[in-house]
Parts: structure tokens; C-alpha cells; sequence
């Protein structure tokens, strides 16, 4: 266990952007909810995860219909830590990595293309104990694959997932967070991209009472590309959050981060925080990143957080866009001068928001669950 | 057969710092069935507002005198209930809405007036022979409605949607503006279709005289100030022509 370390190893002091980094919990200190990253979440709904216990032993049941090409391994965790393993950046995400006693590990060989989408299920049983996961998704130099984490059922749940990307790989990760409603997941994802390597994460959360999610990439070699694809959709009651830190750190990587929600409910909460930190020696940088929100009640709270810190003066690209609004009343009045009522101008304007997002996934049976599930929330429009 | 009837309307709409300015004062015009009556009117006289304000723009406040179609007062109708009881407005700027696909947008609106959906087969041959007519790519059906469209696509895609909709009375906001001839024909070849069909009404509303030549209305309104100042028929539209709006304004004696 070290301690406290220097995220921003090549810049120290400059970035205040991720600087914390350890396995110790205690290293973290108390979260109190004054801390700029647990400002924006609900601590009294997250069932102790984010205090020191006791922790009662809860359990989820993970499984995997697996491509043939890819390897699975559920196994005990190595304590102490492989080399080169993520290191927590939370204390959430040091007590899931302590604590987590199983770990389930996917792997592609180098060169090996999958020939169909891996599907990891994770199901909960019980959101009254408290468990913790830990997965690590591998991809060798050269391979391909794509995976999809499902998350159902209900838990409270902490994990972590670590990712990596080999050199001149490509990797899809699909993360759908269909909770039971009274679900607390809080889960960091790691990504370690490599030299000229492709990685897209999508995140779709539309389930639970609380989802914490946070995706992070940094890359390990010059000329990655990576793209962060997110849509959510939060009912009455539900807080779903998002961090986004895409880490620079090599010269000419590209990333894209796009993220679109929306709320619905008086206590409807959403919080997207977009993190992009390109260092002095990422030069030749290209990044841009945006979130959209649409409030479709009074009362419903969306918070948009983008930073972009940049340390060198050679960027190709460096931008972000956010706004969070309601449905234009011009959209509304075009569409409802056709006949169309009302509510059923709001879902077609509703899906329209989301409709260029789910495109961009690949995989029509996602497409189709995505497109189902959204439909579910929108048959609540005019209700709500 | 449905006849529309404007009686002395007034309309205001309410500026940015949120006064209430009156834009049409009084306006008398009756459009039955099987007619096509034209509305012309310099910049700023109000035919724009009589046009949003008979499809029930929520900016344009009725303050008094009515709209009937049918006899059914329009006034009190949502948007919606007023497309369905059988208006159609053409924009002149029409709405580009993201994400929703042309196809899915006009099946939707379709089924709403109709009041059941058509079967798909049904449909789509249907819409795909109104976009041939229309010469409209049929690779427009799954754009998204009006995004990125160049302004005579826009037009073509709303008399598409005038003869898929089938209404009682059609009001055309300047449809004719910003198209070229062979764009102005095809699109009045597609007014020209509507109003060939029993019982259906147009009001045409234009800056310019040249659609008029392509659709010969049987009465020309001339609109000044926020209501009807001269009326008469299609000779009237050529002597706009010759003579501009100038002696109308004058007459009219109010500001424009």
C-alpha cells in the first residue's frame, strides 16, 4: 500500500485534476460530502459504502455468455496487487478493491479477433448487503472484441473494472445499468488504452435508485482513440451520476465524449461531470467533449460539470460543449400543427434527442434493448 | 364542407420585454370550400401573425372577434385538435426537428388526423407517390425532419405533408419564397392537386405575384396594417403588380 500518490506524476502541483491515488481506504479520509468529487451525491443513500462498515457480505451473481474467441476466468484476487493494476482514485473505489474477494477476468489473445458480442450479466439478489466486484476486460496487441456488462436485479454494489487495451487494439464496452429501483451501484471503469488502439465505452444508465459511475481512460501510447457514449434517463427519485477523466498524456490521441440525459420527476437528479486533462507532453492533442440534458419537469436538478485542462500549447483540437434545457416549444408547436398531441410530440421529440447517440452503437440488439428500455421511460411522458 | 370564417380579429403578440403589441386589427375573410383566395401584403403587414395565429401559435394572443371552421369555434382548439378538425399550415419557416425521421413523422401525423393508423404497405406507397410527384429524393424519408434541408426542400417536404394530410382548408405561408422556377412549378403543381380534390380549401398567402400565375386564386385579398384594406379578383394581383402596394398603404392610412 503506498501512500498518497501523484496522479499527475509529470506535472506535479500544476493539475488539480485526479491528483489522488492509493489502495487504503483510511488514505482517503472520512467522505463528509464537502469534497468537490462527493458534492454532488447523495451519502445518506449509499447504504455505508462510502464510510468504513461493517460490511455486510452481499453478493452478485455474475455471468458470462462468452464469444468463443474470448477467455474467461473467475478466480480469488491476487493480493497483493499484479503489477501495473489500476490504483483507486476514491475511497469508495479503494474499499471495493480491498474488499473485493473474487474477480472475474475476460481476456483476448493478442491478434484474435471476437466474432461475436460477450455478454457479462450482473445480477443482484439483495440491496440490504453490501458487495464488492472487481473485473478486469484485456485485450491483446492487435485483437478486437466486443463486451457488454448488463447490471439487473437489486444490489448495493461498489466495483471496480479495470480495462486494457492493447497496442493497435479495438475494444467496445457497453455498461447498461437497468437496476431495480432500489439499486446503489457505484463503480469506477479504468481504461489503459495503447498505441494507436480504438476504444469506445458506452454507458447507459437508465435503472436503479442510485448509479455512480466513472469511466476513465489514460492513454499508454501515442495515436489512441477513444469515445465515451453516454445516455441516461432518470425518473422521479432516481440520482444518476457520471464522471468522465480522460487522461492525456501521450501526443496525438483523439477523444470524443458525448453524453445526453434526461429527467423526468420532480426529484429527478443527474450529474455529469467531464473531466480532460491533456499534459505537456501530449502535444498534437485532439478532444472534445459535451453534455445535453433535458428537463422534462419542474423541479428536476441536472448538474453539467465539463473541465478541460490543458498544459502544453500544441493541441490539434480542445473544446466541450453543455447545456441542459427543455423541449423547444418551436419543435412542440410543429409537430402538434400536424394533429399530433401533445404528449406523443414530447416522446417523438424525446427519442429524436436520443436517436443520433444510439445509432452510433454498432450492435442492432443493443440498439433494440436501449430503444425498449427508453420506451418504457417514455410511456411515463404526460404522466409525469 | 367546411368553410373558414375570420370575423373582426384581433391579434397581439408580446414583444421581448413582454409588452403586448396588436398586429392584426380587424381582420373579415371567409374561405369556403373549393376555394383559393391569395393574401398579399407588404413586409411587416401582419400576414404571417393571421397565418400562425389560425394554427394557434402559442406567441399570438387572440384578443378578440373569432375563427370558425364549420362553424366549430377555432379559438378555443389546441394546435393539434385544430390540424385534426381539418387546417394545415404550410410554414415559411419550417421547424427542423432532430431525430425525428421524415417517415416517422409523417406516419405519426397521419394516424393523428386520420385517427387510425394506416397499414404500413398502405402507407408507404402512398408516400412514396407523393414524394415522387414532388420529384423528392426518396432517401429524404429517413432524414430527419427538415435538418439540413435547403430551403426548396423545406417547401416541397411541407406540400408533401398538405397532401398526405389531407385538410379541409390549407393556409400557405409564403410557400413560394426563396424558390426557384422549376421548384415554384413543382410545388404549385402539388397546390394545384389539393386543390383539385372536392371541398378543399386554400388561402395563399405571398409577397409576390408570381405563384399566382402558376395558382389562380379566385379572390385576391390586399393586406395592409393588420387587415384586409381592398379586395377583388385575380386582376386585382396584377395590379398589385404594375402598381405596388404604395397607394394601399396610403389608403390604409397607417403605419406598417
Amino acid at each position: 500500500m503506498s501512500a498518497l500518490q501523484g496522479a499527475v506524476e509529470a506535472a506535479p502541483g500544476v493539475s488539480r485534476l485526479h491528483q489522488r491515488a492509493s489502495f487504503d481506504p483510511a488514505e482517503f479520509g472520512v467522505v463528509t460530502g464537502r469534497e468537490e468529487e462527493w458534492r454532488f451525491t447523495p451519502l445518506r443513500r449509499l447504504r455505508g459504502l462510502a464510510g468504513d462498515g461493517p460490511f455486510t457480505d452481499g453478493q452478485v451473481a455474475v455471468e458470462v455468455d462468452a464469444a468463443p474467441e474470448v477467455r474467461v476466468d473467475h478466480r480469488e484476487r491476487e493480493f497483493p496487487h499484479r503489477p501495473g493494476s489500476m490504483i483507486p482514485s476514491d475511497r469508495v473505489s479503494a474499499t471495493a478493491f480491498a474488499r473485493a474477494r473474487e474477480e472475474t477476468v475476460l481476456s483476448v489473445a493478442p491478434g484474435i479477433v471476437a466474432s461475436r458480442p460477450t455478454l457479462v450479466s450482473v445480477a443482484g439478489k439483495d440491496a440490504g448487503a453490501t458487495a464488492f466486484g472487481h473485473m478486469r476486460l484485456e485485450v491483446g496487441e492487435g485483437a478486437s472484441a466486443v463486451i457488454v456488462l448488463d447490471h439487473t436485479g437489486s444490489a448495493t454494489l461498489a466495483d471496480n473494472v479495470e480495462i486494457t487495451v492493447g497496442d493497435n487494439a479495438a475494444l467496445t464496452v457497453l455498461t447498461l445499468q437497468d437496476w431495480a429501483a432500489d439499486s446503489v451501484h457505484l463503480s469506477h471503469h479504468h481504461a489503459t488504452v495503447g498505441r494507436d488502439a480504438r476504444f469506445r465505452h458506452i454507458a447507459v444508465s437508465l435503472g436503479g435508485g442510485v448509479v455512480r459511475l466513472a469511466p476513465s481512460v489514460r492513454f499508454a501510447g501515442p495515436g489512441a482513440d477513444a469515445e465515451l457514449l453516454g445516455l441516461y434517463y432518470a425518473d422521479d427519485g432516481q440520482h444518476l451520476e457520471h464522471r468522465l477523466f480522460v487522461d492525456h498524456c501521450q501526443p496525438r490521441c483523439r477523444s470524443r465524449v458525448e453524453y445526453k440525459g434526461a429527467l423526468q420527476g420532480a426529484r429527478a437528479r443527474t450529474v455529469w461531470i467531464g473531466d480532460v486533462l491533456i499534459r505537456p507532453e501530449a502535444v498534437g492533442t485532439d478532444t472534445y467533449e459535451t453534455n445535453r440534458n433535458l428537463l422534462l419537469t419542474d423541479g428536476a436538478r441536472a448538474d453539467s460539470v465539463p473541465n478541460l485542462e490543458i498544459l502544453t500549447g500544441e493541441v490539434a483540437g480542445a473544446g466541450h460543449a453543455s447545456a441542459s434545457g427543455r423541449l423547444e416549444d418551436e419543435h412542440l408547436f410543429y409537430l402538434m400543427s400536424r394533429g399530433i398531441p401533445l404528449a406523443e410530440a414530447r416522446r417523438l421529440a424525446i427519442r429524436g434527442f436520443f436517436a443520433a447517440l444510439i445509432a452510433k452503437i454498432d450492435d442492432a440488439g443493443m440498439r433494440d434493448r436501449i430503444t425498449a428500455s427508453i420506451e418504457v421511460e417514455l410511456a411515463g411522458v404526460g404522466r409525469a | 364542407m367546411a368553410t373558414l370564417e375570420i370575423r373582426d380579429l384581433h391579434v397581439s403578440v408580446a414583444d421581448a420585454a413582454g409588452a403586448s403589441r396588436e398586429i392584426l386589427r380587424g381582420v373579415d375573410l371567409t374561405v369556403a370550400a373549393g376555394q383559393t383566395h391569395a393574401i398579399m401584403g407588404p413586409n411587416g403587414s401582419g400576414k404571417s401573425t393571421l397565418a400562425y395565429a389560425i394554427a394557434g401559435h402559442p406567441k399570438y394572443q387572440v384578443t378578440s372577434g373569432s375563427i370558425t371552421l364549420g362553424g366549430e369555434d377555432v379559438v378555443s382548439m389546441s394546435v393539434d385538435a385544430r390540424a385534426r378538425a381539418g387546417l394545415f399550415l404550410a410554414m415559411q419557416y419550417p421547424v427542423e426537428v432532430p431525430g425525428v425521421s421524415v417517415s416517422n413523422f409523417l406516419r405519426t401525423a397521419v394516424t393523428a388526423v386520420r385517427g387510425e393508423a394506416p397499414k404500413l404497405r398502405t402507407f408507404l406507397k402512398d408516400m412514396n407517390a407523393a414524394m415522387d410527384a414532388l420529384a423528392i429524393d426518396s432517401a429524404f424519408a429517413q432524414r430527419n425532419l427538415n435538418e439540413g434541408f435547403s430551403g426548396g426542400e423545406k417547401k416541397r417536404h411541407e406540400i408533401l405533408q398538405l397532401e398526405m394530410l389531407e385538410p379541409k382548408i390549407a393556409v400557405l405561408d409564403e410557400t413560394d419564397s426563396g424558390l426557384d422556377v422549376d421548384a415554384l412549378r413543382i410545388v404549385s403543381e402539388g397546390i394545384n392537386r389539393f386543390r383539385s380534390r372536392p371541398d378543399s380549401g386554400v388561402l395563399l398567402i405571398t409577397h409576390y405575384q408570381r405563384i399566382l400565375r402558376y395558382v389562380r386564386p379566385d379572390f385576391v385579398h390586399v393586406f395592409v396594417g393588420g387587415r384586409v384594406v381592398a379586395e377583388g379578383g385575380p386582376e386585382l394581383a396584377e395590379t398589385l403588380e404594375s402598381e405596388g402596394y404604395e397607394r394601399f398603404i396610403a389608403a390604409a392610412g397607417v403605419p406598417v
